[in-house]
């Protein structure tokens, strides 16, 4: 069984970040990058399926990033991972999630998988489109949200979270699983893992070696175009309820959460 | 020119390896998520939640830098990353650390016969058992070379008798590295387990420092120690100051730890608290504190990571030791009551963490050597004269 995890490199979500004018990219050489937490849901998810199945089950990473990808891979390597693949080219650059969903998809299908296992979403861009996106480029099933995943009978079953409970939801192998928050706690790296996964190799690769189509990447190969970058206005003041009578109050702070769909 | 970072002014960052910053990471993550979460309830209530020693066994933060039984392997440099993490969020915390892996860990991988330490370092790495160190005594501190705890033959073993103060660990300890002077006055290292005959380990109360950590005495009463138990490696002083070196080298780095955290609270305090219509911290006396605090945890740590470098080529002295540990831990004390006074009223209460912060580095400026004491050993090695006594 080979366990594929797609994961992403993102600015640490402290630091302040910049955009480039010109480009409208994001500026990712000056900021502290980080595993995309989202990510690390699914590392969990893949090692704990692997403890589960057995020493012939391997967990391998997989992700799109310049050279400081390498870093972000390391940590996936300490906390368990088998191997890593980075694919990295300056072609890449400017990727929409299509384009990079594409990129992925080429790579992912060179490494070789059973069950690929991603986030829900980054913390940069949050549009959880990836994801999907995959399961369609490589023509498998697209199990979303799933806060537990369990194979068996050669398959896989998840429960898919929703608005009001979760549904149980199968599929045959090979298929694509989005891992949610609920799902687990990840684990901490070791220090034995860290110092092991400086031994482990991470394989890396240009859309070239891999036979990804040239025309479907980057900038070029992408279909949205980012028009314009504002910064987000101030915050609108929050309204205060002033009330002689608490229970009135209450009345409306409960209204107004209702409103909201909170409560 | 690259720009400037305050909270990293003389870019620390950029002398660390790819997983030195992955240990550091790794630590930090845990310490914040895990340790950070607790520390406000044990320090109020004088509890030490006896599996963070689990927990840190398990991420391998006990006796790290041995390399084998079940340890990482980690160098110097690591360790005291580490321990900066761990004491971030409380000194306690980080004693019971440097406990297990500088004072117990440490002698018997380093003094110990084979079968020591295939018999506990796998556990006490583990976090399965917990292991302390005696060597104050109540009318013996910074002169341990009288000590009067006696280790008397008997039929090839050997009893000891006598009375060991300040120990952290010592309530919930399973095995105790006991320091005792035998009848030819010299002075040995002994294992002894929990549960032997004449040995209790009461605890200490009341304590206004690091009470977030276990501390108590050892007492013992003609207690039997086998003689397999003592650690044949060493005899004198130059066994617990072994140890003793080990730790005030992660106490350096952990001290400046607890200070990072009393800056950054002072700074972010008097960002957010307005007085007098604007920010605390538009007050040039604000700003000459935050300066202050900045220059001094930037150079101490500069001076830690040397000696961490010289550690790990093995080039590292004893006398290093002391002038970063003596450092560390003055500077660390003067910034804690510094943000102290900066937090004002709120500086007193325990959610600010600060005054915890405060009372630990009391302890730490004293325990393993004092501030006074360390500046003996740098004087005696300039002037060539030692002026203990």
């Amino acid at each position: 069984m080979k366990i594929v995890v797609a994961v992403k490199q993102v600015p640490d979500t402290n630091a302040e970040k910049t955009f480039d004018a010109a480009t409208k990219r994001l500026n990712r050489t000056s900021i502290e990058n980080v595993l995309n937490p989202f990510d690390e849901y699914a590392i969990e998810e893949a090692l704990r399926l692997k403890e589960k199945a057995g020493a012939d089950t391997t967990v391998s990473i997989v992700t799109m990033a310049p050279e400081s990808g390498r870093e972000v891979v390391r940590k996936a390597l300490a906390m368990g991972a088998d191997d890593a693949t980075l694919l990295s080219s300056d072609a890449l650059g400017g990727s929409d999630t299509m384009a990079t969903a594409y990129a992925l998809a080429s790579a992912i299908k060179h490494v070789g998988f059973d069950l690929i296992l991603t986030g829900t979403q980054s913390t940069d861009a949050i549009n959880s489109v990836v994801p999907a996106a995959l399961a369609e480029i490589l023509g498998v099933p697209c199990l979303t949200y799933a806060r537990t995943v369990t194979l068996s009978d050669g398959g896989v079953e998840v429960q898919r979270e929703t608005e009001s409970g979760y549904l149980r939801v199968k599929s045959p192998l090979p298929a694509l699983v989005s891992v949610t928050k609920s799902a687990n706690e990840p684990r901490y790296a070791t220090l034995k893992g860290i110092m092991g996964a400086k031994k482990k190799e991470i394989k890396t690769f240009a859309p070239g070696d891999i036979g990804a189509d040239a025309d479907r990447l980057g900038e070029a190969g992408s279909k949205t175009v980012v028009s314009a970058i504002a910064p987000v206005g101030a915050r609108a003041k929050g309204s205060v309820i002033q009330s002689s009578d608490g229970a009135e109050a209450a009345r409306q702070i409960v209204d107004f959460l209702i409103g909201k769909k909170v409560i | 020119m690259s720009a400037f970072k305050w909270d990293d002014p003389l870019v620390l960052d950029s002398q660390l390896s790819d997983a030195e910053k992955m240990v550091r990471d790794a630590a930090r993550d845990y310490c914040q998520g895990k340790l950070m979460p607790r520390v406000l309830e044990a320090n109020r209530h004088e509890r030490f939640d006896r599996e963070i020693l689990d927990e840190m066994g398990a991420l391998g933060f006990l006796g790290s830098t041995i390399d084998g039984y079940g340890c990482a392997g980690v160098n110097s440099v690591s360790y005291g990353l580490i321990a900066r993490e761990v004491e971030r969020v409380d000194s306690g915390y980080r004693s019971a650390m440097s406990v297990q892996s500088s004072l117990v860990m440490h002698p018997i991988h380093a003094y110990g016969t084979d079968a020591q330490r295939e018999r506990y370092l796998p556990r006490l790495g583990k976090g399965e058992i917990v292991g302390c160190f005696g060597l104050t005594e109540p009318d013996h501190g910074s002169d341990p070379g009288s000590m009067v705890t006696r280790a008397r033959r008997s039929n090839g073993d050997y009893v000891l008798s006598g009375a060991k103060t300040w120990i952290t660990n010592s309530p919930i300890a399973d095995l105790f590295v006991v320091w005792a002077k035998d009848e030819g006055d010299v002075i040995r290292g002994f294992l002894i387990e929990r549960g032997a005959k004449g040995l209790s380990a009461p605890p200490i109360e009341g304590k206004f420092a690091l009470r977030a950590s276990s501390t108590g005495e050892i007492i013992m009463d003609e207690v039997r120690v086998p003689r397999e138990n003592v650690l044949p490696g060493v005899e004198g002083l130059a066994g617990p100051f072994g140890c003793l070196n080990k730790a005030r080298y992660g106490i350096a780095w952990g001290a400046l730890g607890a200070a990072e955290f009393c800056w950054l609270a002072a700074r972010r305090y008097t960002l957010e608290r307005s007085q007098f219509g604007r920010p605390l911290a538009a007050n040039q006396l604000i700003q000459l504190k935050l300066a202050n605090m900045q220059t001094e945890i930037a150079l101490g740590l500069q001076g830690a990571l040397r000696v961490g470098r010289l550690m790990d080529e093995h080039a590292a002295t004893p006398e290093m030791v002391s002038l970063v540990k003596r450092n560390s831990c003055g500077k660390a004390l003067d910034v804690a009551r510094v943000s102290r006074d900066m937090h004002g009223g709120n500086g007193i209460s325990d959610e600010f963490h600060v005054i915890r912060h405060v009372m630990n580095l009391e302890a730490v400026n004293t325990y393993e050597g004092t501030h006074d004491i360390h500046a003996l050993i740098l004087g005696r090695a300039q002037t060539g004269i030692q002026a203990f006594s």
